[in-house]
């Protein structure tokens, strides 16, 4: 018998970057609709079911919100890559006939509830907290420091990481929902402050509210459905964290569950014809690109430059303009799944990648430096 | 001299860490080696991951390393932190080959450097805890 075929079938954006007087559930609920109805569904069709970002059982919660009673269920909690795992998740479930028709959700409110969702600290109770939290880790800090040491052992400058924030802010500046949307250059990135060294303010993703929903289900059911199918052709998960003390800090989750996603999905990277690179920082962009096998090791900083990831050049990528510039509520994973499934469909606009056919979305969570989640989905045309 | 910073949080000692807490209260970094398989590990557990062993000796560390990576904190809104804002948020590389998520003190921000030597010094938070950071030292 031949491995089923899964497909995203709805795929909805949450236009709000600021909803001071919605809940994330509203969010999520209003994403959730958006989905459902590019397929032509309803809430009655769905019997499975996953969320991220809401709480130990916000899942339940979810469902009690959404009057939701499933058959299968998830609650992946890796970070802002949750959701990225949750689609192979949720494909494994629907091919081994746990359930049939997944709703993936999520919403949050991060931006008008003024969290402070990279330079808050950490706690410092069980472990590793013990031996972490004490010295005042934060996620832009984390991230900050595989920056240091990048520049260290390769030599990569900070005009390489302000080129990826400027290709964002051009890409934001196509995407009418995005949050900043006025160009900014190179000089205008190392002028910013310095939020955490060696990363400035415009090296670090905003703060926004918002939130979106996916629907999967079997490509077989896909074709009596509304909406264009994209096809969901295998990905990868992976950790990656200081271990016993011993480790290479430039090596990052990306490259185990990348190298998983390229085997499974079937794929080289000459047949990749966008990106969506959770760009919680700049530096976040250039690790993932070296790990995920785009360049080698140390080669990033020459990678980004000369136009190459900007809409036009060989591999674009973030064509909504990313975390950076569009919107980040904290879990970004979400939007990189949206993004790539309206690009395969073509329904991008003045950002569309001209004949895309293959897209790579990998979402990074936690904190680079310490701990954190790497996911990898390969998503193809119909 | 005793800190204990509102809102600074303060490790929790259990039984896989009171070990190291214990010898930082007398002014000792003590890592630990697995007896059965000889690894180090840090931060401590009870059983080595590598072959499973509780079987375990605290070694006692030179107290010297040098920077493996660095970030000079310059916002955190967190009690305690937003007070010391610039700090240096750093992992160490002990000379016994372990690195340790740390802060670089008694050096401007601007100075700390990847590759710099360092030593350990311990500041008492309290009777009962002393939390390790790290200071330049000659090389
Ligand atoms: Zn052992």
């Amino acid at each position: 018998m031949s491995r089923a075929e899964i497909a995203v079938v709805g795929a909805y954006e949450h236009p709000t970057r600021w909803a001071p007087d919605k809940t994330a559930y509203q969010i999520a609920a209003e994403a959730a609709r958006g989905a459902l109805e590019e397929a032509g569904l309803t809430f009655a069709d769905v019997d499975g079911y996953a969320c991220s970002g809401v709480g130990p059982i916000g899942v339940l919660s979810m469902c009690h919100h959404l009057d939701l009673q499933p058959d299968w269920l998830d609650s992946t909690a890796i970070g802002g890559s949750s959701f990225v795992a949750q689609v192979l998740n949720a494909a494994a479930a629907i091919r081994d006939g746990l359930c049939t028709t997944v709703l993936i959700t999520y919403g949050s409110t991060a931006a008008s509830e003024r969290f402070a969702v990279g330079t808050g600290g950490g706690s410092a109770g069980d472990p590793p907290d013990a031996f972490e939290g004490v010295y005042g880790p934060t996620v832009v800090g984390a991230y900050a420091m595989v920056a240091q040491r990048h520049m260290h052992q390769y030599g990569t400058t900070s005009e390489q990481l302000a080129e990826i924030a400027v290709t964002m802010r051009r890409h934001a500046g196509l995407n009418p929902h995005a949050k900043y949307r006025d160009p900014i250059t190179v000089e205008d990135v190392l002028a910013s402050r310095v939020i955490s060294s060696p990363l400035h303010l415009l090296d670090c993703c905003v703060i926004s509210d918002g939130g979106g929903a996916l629907v999967l289900t079997s490509a077989e059911r896909a074709k009596d459905l509304k909406s264009t199918p994209v096809r969901v052709l295998g990905g990868g998960v992976a950790a990656r964290h200081s271990g016993v003390g011993v480790r290479d800090i430039t090596d990052i989750a990306a490259r185990q569950s990348g190298k998983r996603a390229f085997e499974r999905a079937g794929v080289s990277h000459d047949d990749v014809d966008l990106c969506m690179i959770y760009d919680s920082f700049t530096i976040t962009v250039l690790s993932t690109l070296e790990n995920l096998g785009f360049c080698e090791a140390g080669e990033g900083g020459a990678f980004v430059q000369g136009g190459r990831i900007g809409l036009g050049g060989a591999l674009p990528l973030n064509l909504d303009g990313g975390g950076l510039s569009s919107n980040h509520p904290g879990m970004r994973g979400m939007f990189l799944v949206i993004e790539a499934t309206k690009q395969l469909r073509a329904e991008c606009g003045g950002r569309q990648v001209a004949n895309a056919e293959v897209a790579l979305c990998h979402g990074t969570g936690g904190f680079l430096g310490i701990q954190h989640s790497g996911a990898t989905l390969v998503l193809g045309r119909s | 001299m005793a800190d204990r910073r509102p809102g600074k949080p303060v490790p929790r000692v259990d039984e896989e860490s009171k070990g190291f807490w214990e010898a930082c209260r007398r002014h000792e970094l003590r890592i630990q080696r697995c007896r059965s398989c000889s690894q180090l590990r840090f931060y401590p557990r009870a059983i080595c991951p590598q072959c499973m062993s509780s079987d375990v000796e605290w070694v006692l560390c030179s107290g010297r390393g040098e920077v493996y990576t660095f970030t000079a904190t310059h916002q955190n809104h967190s009690p305690g932190f937003r007070e010391s804002l610039p700090y240096v948020l750093a992992y160490v590389e002990l000379e016994e080959g372990v690195q340790m998520l740390t802060n670089i003190v008694d050096c401007p921000a601007d100075d700390v450097k990847i590759g710099m030597p360092v030593e350990v010094t311990f500041e008492d938070i309290g009777d009962d805890i002393a939390i390790p950071r790290f200071r330049p030292r000659a090389s």
